[in-house]
């Protein structure tokens, strides 16, 4: 059988998959900016707090996918549980540096002027340094949405959803004539993901980050 | 007065203050915009500021008395505390110790965003938000104070027209759309949009360039005229000073107050070396720009018309006791000077004979402007004009070197019973002080 006839054999069985992979980032990706915009704004004022996150989110994203996931089983079990909490701190890291990073970076005489006009500590927040430093953050979180998709793959190895399973599958049954075909497709339509995700974010960037900003 | 204002250094009232002291936030009637609010008065009372660490405070014990409707410029070197003593106000800065009363009320522990709210701000850079459009900025501070829609939607226009910005073209657009000048306008409109009755201005004309800078600064004067707000303005440049306020703070390091006066005062009677040092060479030159021409004599000078019969000018010239003449065309503007011999020369021929007239003043003008025409005009005089450029008289060299000296007299002579007035009210003061009776509890 060659790989288009695969395809279109399995096609039902491959969105399914596909589905379930797009949906399995998305909604990480979700939790991981809230908590990460969360702790950006919690930490970036202070020096010490700022830079203990961003250390601890990075050292999070060392520990290689495959060891967390596999650590995760004997505390969470099997399945969707440790794919979503293995996918949602490696999401961390891009959103909580860009986020920090975006904070502290807009223009001090800004914040003087929204002090100064009578804006209090909550509406400053709102409406003048989250909306400056929504473009770095965007572009922290296409980076984690990027990323998330190749270590969503490794979640087949919990029994987790995805395109993981065909490539798993694939591995396990090298030699056989569908083998080669499996691990293409899911690497392929991880990558067809990727793409279409990152053509959302210019989507996104284009209606959320207003005219003034827009690079 | 000295009970109002304890410690105060400043207690007493120039002769030249240009606006009414009403203590209170009342509507003008007179004023062209339909709500408007005036200004209130600034009580600065021992006010001090103390950073951790180090040993000498920012601001030392600082009292100031600033009268509602007035324009009281913050000048002094860099790193002088003015910045900080104007940020104090607002409490940007919150002081270590000492009051502060706006309109006789205490705002030291009130709210600080409910102070800000009604203390118009406006810094160097604009400060406005580049993710919001123009009408969005004015629009903020409205919004905060719960405004309903539609009379924020008319307020925009109104500032918008106020700073001399066309509303349905720039209402939309985004600050980086505007060129330096007009977002500097705009950060005016947005600190005057909730109409607050104190504005405070941080350098605001700093980082544009002179000529605009120049233009900024009449519209200031021109929006003062007819808003009367109390304005604190903070700058570096004596002469933007000179020219805006009505009183200027000298302020040196720790923002102790080195002279508080009308700028007519600090230029002829600066207290000290550094007063006087930072006032600059040619206080008597910047003087000029402080009086306009028609504070001095305008005389009446021998004129006659183009349509004149030349033995009329003939005669005129005879009995004149002048050498020269003003000649007028036919809508009475001086047209050319005709000195004795000039007709000869030119064989009776108005139209080659004398010299023209290259710059006539207005009424309107400074002396400075008179100075710099009769400098250049090689009559040694020149011709006042009215409205439609009109003839109405000349001033010359004598004149104005008659009363600029007699103003510096005057000015002198000010500054002498002010300071004379000072040290009373200070003997007053200690007299209280020693007698256990400091005046009204603050």
């Amino acid at each position: 059988m060659n790989f288009w006839d695969y395809i279109s054999n399995r096609h039902q069985q491959l969105l399914a998959d596909a589905y379930q992979h797009a949906s399995a980032v998305f909604q990480c990706m979700v939790v991981a900016t809230l908590i990460g915009v969360l702790i950006g704004v919690l930490t970036y004022r202070s020096e010490w707090a700022g830079n203990l996150a961003t250390l601890t989110t990075s050292s999070i994203l060392t520990i290689p996918s495959l060891a967390m996931i596999g650590l995760l089983i004997p505390i969470v079990g099997l399945g969707v549980p440790p794919t979503v909490i293995s996918l949602t701190l490696y999401g961390l890291l891009p959103i909580v540096r860009n986020a920090i990073v975006g904070l502290r970076g807009v223009d001090p005489s800004l914040i003087d002027a929204a002090r100064g006009i009578g804006m209090s500590r909550a509406a400053r927040l709102t409406k003048v340094e989250l909306p400056l430093a929504w473009p770095p953050i965007l572009t922290g979180i296409r980076v984690s949405t990027q990323m998330l998709m190749g270590i969503a793959a490794i979640a087949a190895y919990a029994s987790g959803p995805g395109l993981g399973n065909e490539i798993f599958r694939g591995i396990a049954s090298l030699g056989s004539k569908n083998a080669l075909n499996q691990v293409l497709a899911g690497t392929l339509g991880i990558i067809i993901l990727a793409l279409l995700f990152d053509a959302a974010y210019v989507l996104i960037g284009r209606l959320t980050i207003p005219r003034g900003i827009r690079a | 007065m000295p009970e109002s204002a304890p410690e105060s250094v400043s207690a007493s009232v120039p002769a030249s203050a240009t606006s009414t002291a009403t203590a209170t936030v009342t509507s003008d009637p007179a004023g062209p915009t339909p709500s408007s609010t005036t200004g209130a008065t600034i009580e600065l009372e021992n006010l001090t500021k103390r950073y951790p660490g180090s040993p000498l405070p920012a601001v030392d014990n600082v009292s100031l008395e600033i009268k509602a409707g007035e324009t009281v410029i913050f000048v002094g070197p860099s790193g002088g505390g003015k910045t900080t003593l104007l940020k104090m106000i607002n409490r940007l800065i919150e002081p270590t110790s000492g009051r502060i009363r706006i309109a006789g009320e205490d705002v030291t522990d009130m709210d600080p965003v409910k102070l800000r709210r009604k203390v118009g701000y406006a810094i160097q850079s604009s400060g406005l938000f580049p993710h919001m459009t123009v009408a969005q900025n004015i629009a903020l501070v409205p919004k905060m104070v719960g405004w309903p829609k539609g009379k924020i939607k008319a307020r925009v226009e109104e500032m918008l027209d106020l700073v001399g910005l066309d509303p349905a073209e720039f209402r939309g657009r985004y600050p980086r759309q505007l060129s330096g000048g007009q977002q500097q306008r705009v950060g005016v409109a947005r600190a005057l949009a909730a109409d607050p009755p104190v504005l405070l201005m941080d350098e605001p004309f700093g980082a544009v360039d002179p000529i605009t800078r120049d233009h900024l600064q009449d519209e200031l004067i021109r929006l003062q005229h007819e808003l009367h707000k109390t304005i604190v303005f903070v700058t570096h440049d004596f002469d933007e000073a000179i020219k805006l306020g009505d009183r200027i703070v000298v302020l040196r390091e720790r923002s102790h107050i080195a002279q508080f006066d009308t700028p007519e005062a600090i230029l002829t009677n600066p207290v000290d070396d550094f007063v006087s040092g930072f006032v600059g060479a040619g206080a008597a030159l910047k003087r000029l720009n402080l009086t306009r021409v028609r504070d001095v004599e305008v005389t009446d000078y021998p004129t006659v018309q183009v349509d004149d019969p030349l033995q009329t000018i003939f005669d005129k010239l005879r009995d004149a006791g002048t050498n020269e003449l003003l000649l007028l065309d036919r809508r009475r503007r001086p047209y050319k000077w005709l000195r004795r011999g000039d007709l000869m020369r030119a064989k009776g021929s108005l139209a080659r004979a004398g010299t023209l007239v290259h710059d006539t003043v207005t009424r309107d003008a400074t002396l400075r402007d008179a100075l710099e025409a009769v400098l250049t005009d090689n009559a040694g005089r020149v011709a006042v004009t009215g409205r439609r450029g009109e003839y109405e008289g000349v001033v010359d060299m004598e004149t104005l070197m008659n009363s600029v000296h007699e103003l510096l007299d005057a000015d002198r002579l000010e500054a002498v019973e002010h300071q004379h007035e000072l040290e009373e009210l200070r003997a007053q003061q200690t007299h209280q002080e020693q007698e256990g009776d400091g005046g009204p509890a603050a």
